[in-house]
């Protein structure tokens, strides 16, 4: 008997499973973009088909961590900017599990950027949801990572000199295999990117533009979206490193200038993912760890029969 | 002291392959049934730099370096003639004569490399040698090596010239040889071996009456170094994930749990931080896995916030710390005891960890199983502290402490039937329920994602009984009141299932020695050698540092009217926790503290106890210094 039965359950899901009896307003601002990733991760999750029990979201800290709060399956609200971490190893002790992490621009761009980088280059089967809102929120409004050049706030009273972060050619440049930017007030496509996330073996991120109605009242959230895939102003091929690394670019040059485009960016279905190779190295274990411990038939090998070489 | 013991130091250049020859002898020197120390002595640098390792054998238990040593084989620094290395570090080819002569017993044996090493260029050795009845031997080693196969070889040569002056059959040496290489290298290797002790049998009269000890040891024996004694505990406890950052000493046990996860069904991974290993740890065994990490002071700086995570979430991790000197990088291949306090207190909050240090290989590998089992039936983190010296120094271990059942038990863990049942709360198990009665020792039951029924929220904040952020101040104090009773269920349990502590020397004595970690054998050695010289003295080395060992070291300190607490930081960390943790005994303590980057020797801890009790002992030729205990 497996002792994961919530794992691979085939039936119908329905998105309210996936709310928990506490609500969002308790934090969230009214108008709040956070709203809207929660609500497309709801209704993504009945497209991919799983269940709230097998399904791990581990979230950083700030108002997009409380996401865990708000979404009803396994969650791990963690530390600011060590979602990743906790998620990868995770995925890698059960990857029969769906695992998402989730945070800000400041906790994923800023504090756990390095995790970023890394999780990104090693492929890990999993999504990254980055709420950016280009400030930092919970702490009252500070610059964030994303905030635009010159942008001033108590902590930067005579504008930021710093170039904002470029979430999606950092995340191609890093590795990842799939990467997307959606946005709050676009329900439609955020679920659908969302879902294709989700479904893409391999590292996916997805920059989650979300409006911030209190901190960051001037933020280009709130202009009308471009789709680059419905638009005929934009040619590219999303498997091609070249053509999704010049997009990106145009759509990282134009956000701060008024132009908002959103969609897939990149997707590469033929990459491994991290599990795949370090399987193929015979560096992971075919069965998932986390099962083993509750197998009574399963044969422990002892240190006792590692000793000939000390004697 | 005695001859009856052998302390044999091979000394070079690091990268000379002083390490791996060494272990060799060690082992020979084991297979002949003899108890084996080790203890290296090595540069932050990868090659070159004067480098020695020391092996102790006697037929007795060892279980220190011993006092200086009576056998010198000196390489030479073959990286010491690159003239570009030269040109930055200094001349340093004659450092393994020289470095050394210090250290030297009277009547001790110099073997050199004539090779490489040029006796004459040393102020005043003939004279020194004379006075000292050393008897020295000059052979061309490298040139010996060189003739039969490669200059490297020269260590064998060395070897091979030791066995003769020693007297030992060359057999269990060739045996090792023939384990460790094949084909034209065990040739050429064995034939330098044969050459090196045929000529100086032939060539050489020997003038010295030391040779090796006879060994009576029939017990199967290992030589071991703490570093495999975390590694196997772990591994037999059934921990199968392991995330690390490579910083020295702890890469020894990372480098070892990676040598064998994979083909156990294992993984681990090296990863860009240690806040990112330690997180590892964290969501391995969120998972489902039994999990560990470590490093040594400053990447254990890096994981406070991490085990913080741990502590508030509840979930079970095993953080190893090996120590080195400090402070901020310090002395990075140097031995200290300095950062007991940082792991005790570091990270936000009321902090509620257990912290284990053992102080030998064997009780390495006790002490980590228990830290395992420990962290899981308690949800807990556990930290398993020691040093540069155990981590790398390799010590005869009986064969059957390691000849035990793995224990694959994950813990307080909840199966699906029981979830079918257990309390739930707006849709979700209730992971963090009260423990009103304390009947579960303050322990919540845990479920794991993919189990049916059992979701919940793991949160770093203030969480209510299914885990939702609370600030509710009520909620606050019962999460609290819990989590830090579990500290008294694992003391009860220590206090009842785990001797950690180890008392050595006569019941009745009337003075005693505290010490902790490592600096164990020490002590005892140094116990033995005072109650020869007449004094009476019992030393208590203590492991459980959190939850701290109360009872049995008081009733220790009760029984004896002063106390030495020996350690390796210039702080007296160890005697500061002791007064904390009993509020008393102020009046009886006082310290022996070293912290120049070497190991206690037992003359030092016989010197510390003396100057003390009888006035007497001169410290001035040691570098160390006693305090005393401040209040009462």
């Amino acid at each position: 008997m497996s002792a994961f039965n919530a794992i691979g359950e085939e039936r119908e899901i329905d998105r309210d499973e996936f709310t928990p009896e506490i609500e969002p307003q308790a934090t969230w601002c009214p108008g709040c973009g956070d709203f809207g990733v929660l609500k497309a991760l709801k209704q993504a999750m009945p497209e991919v088909g799983r269940t709230p029990e097998e399904t791990l979201l581990v979230t950083g800290i700030g108002c997009s961590g409380k996401l865990s709060s708000y979404f009803k399956s396994y969650g791990f609200h963690s530390i600011h900017g060590r979602a990743l971490p906790v998620a990868r190893a995770a995925k890698m002790a059960n990857p029969d599990l769906e695992v998402i992490a989730a945070g800000g621009d400041g906790d994923g761009y800023g504090i756990g950027g390095n995790h970023f980088m890394h999780t990104a280059r090693e492929n890990h089967d999993m999504t990254y949801i980055v709420f950016d809102n280009e400030i930092f929120g919970l702490t009252k409004g500070q610059t964030s990572p994303t905030s635009p050049k010159g942008h001033k706030s108590k902590t930067q009273p005579h504008g930021s000199a710093k170039q904002p972060i470029r979430p999606l050619s950092l995340a191609l440049t890093s590795g990842a295999s799939y990467v997307a930017r959606t946005a709050a007030v676009n329900p439609n496509q955020a679920k659908e990117i969302l879902t294709e996330a989700m479904e893409h073996d391999g590292f996916a991120h997805v920059d989650f533009l979300t409006q911030c109605p209190t901190w960051n009242k001037d933020a280009k959230q709130y202009v009308p979206y471009i789709d680059v895939q419905d638009s005929d102003d934009y040619d590219f091929d999303i498997t091609d490193r070249g053509e999704a690394s010049e997009m990106m670019q145009k759509a990282e040059n134009a956000l701060y200038e008024g132009e908002v485009l959103t969609g897939r960016f990149y997707h590469d279905e033929d990459r491994p993912s991290y599990q795949e190779e370090k399987q193929a190295t015979g560096d992971m274990p075919e069965e998932p760890l986390a099962e083993r411990y509750f197998d009574d038939d399963y044969e422990w090998e002892r240190s006792y029969d590692l000793l000939e070489r000390h004697k | 002291m005695t001859d009856d013991e052998l302390i044999w130091r091979i000394a070079g250049g690091s990268g000379d392959g002083i390490d791996s020859t060494s272990q060799n002898f060690a082992k020979a020197l084991m297979r002949s049934g003899l108890n084996v120390f080790t203890h290296r002595h090595y540069p932050s640098r990868i090659r070159g730099g004067h480098t020695y390792v020391e092996i102790r054998a006697k037929d007795e238990p060892v279980k220190s370096r011993g006092d200086n040593y009576n056998f010198l084989l000196a390489l030479g620094d073959s990286f010491a003639r690159n003239p570009q290395e030269e040109a930055y570090y200094g001349n340093e080819e004659i450092k393994p004569l020289t470095e050394n002569l210090d250290e030297l017993r009277e009547g001790g044996v110099i073997v050199y490399d004539s090779g490489l090493l040029d006796a004459s260029e040393i102020e005043n050795f003939d004279e020194r040698a004379e006075e000292n009845d050393w008897h020295v031997y000059d052979l061309d080693l490298r040139g010996l090596a060189k003739e039969h196969g490669r200059e490297v070889m020269r260590n064998t040569a060395g070897v091979g010239a030791t066995a003769a002056l020693l007297d030992m059959d060359l057999e269990h040496i060739k045996g090792l040889m023939s384990d460790a290489m094949s084909g034209d290298v065990l040739e050429a290797n064995i034939q330098i071996l044969e050459e090196a002790y045929e000529s100086v049998n032939e060539d050489y009269e020997h003038t010295h009456d030391l040779r090796a000890p006879t060994g009576t040891q029939d017990e199967e024996q290992v030589l071991v170094s703490g570093s495999h004694g975390i590694a196997y505990g772990s591994l037999d406890e059934g921990c199968r994930f392991i995330s690390g950052y490579p910083m020295t000493p702890w890469t020894d046990v990372f480098t070892i749990m990676t040598q064998h996860l994979p083909e156990m069904g294992g993984i681990s991974e090296q990863v860009e931080d240690e806040i990112a290993a330690a997180s590892l740890a964290i969501g391995a065994s969120h998972a489902g896995a039994k999990a560990m990490s470590g490093s040594s002071g400053g990447g254990f700086a890096l994981m406070s916030e991490p085990l913080g995570l741990a502590e508030m979430t509840e979930t079970p991790i095993v953080l190893v710390e090996s120590m080195r000197a400090g402070g901020s990088t310090g002395m990075p291949t140097k031995p200290e005891q300095g950062d007991l306090e940082h792991v005790l207190y570091t990270s936000q909050g009321d902090s509620n960890r257990v912290v284990f240090a053992p102080g030998d290989a064997a009780e390495c590998y006790r002490q980590t199983r228990k830290a395992f089992e420990i962290a899981y039936e308690y949800q807990i983190p556990s930290i398993v502290i020691y040093d540069q010296k155990l981590s790398g120094g390799h010590q005869t271990v009986p064969e059957e402490v390691f000849d035990q059942e793995p224990n694959p038990d994950i813990g307080s863990v909840t199966t699906e039937q029981d979830l079918e049942e257990a309390v739930q709360e707006a849709g979700r198990f209730k992971r963090y329920m009260y423990d009103d009665e304390g009947e579960r020792g303050g322990v919540s039951p845990r479920s794991i994602p993919g189990q049916k029924g059992g979701n919940f929220l793991a949160s770093g904040n203030e969480h209510n009984e299914v885990g939702h952020i609370s600030e509710d101040p009520d909620n606050r104090v019962l999460q609290m009141n819990r989590r830090m009773s579990k500290l008294e269920s694992i003391r009860d349990e220590l206090a009842e299932n785990a001797d950690h502590q180890t008392v050595y020397g006569p019941e009745d004595a009337e003075y005693g020695i505290l010490s902790w970690g490592s600096t164990k054998g020490v002590v005892e050695e140094a116990v033995d050698v005072l109650n020869e010289q007449g004094h009476s003295v019992k030393a208590m080395n203590v492991s459980d540092m959190m939850p701290f060992a109360k009872d049995e070291v008081t009733a220790f300190l009760e029984s004896v009217d002063e106390a030495l607490v020996v350690e390796m930081n210039a702080t007296a960390q160890f005697r500061r926790h002791v007064q904390g943790q009993l509020g008393r005994f102020g009046e009886k303590l006082y310290s022996l503290l070293k912290y120049d980057g070497n190991p206690f020797e037992p003359r030092e801890v016989v010197s510390g106890f003396e100057s003390r009790i009888g006035g007497e002992a001169d410290l001035s030729q040691y570098n160390v210094r006693i305090e005393s205990a401040t209040g009462d």
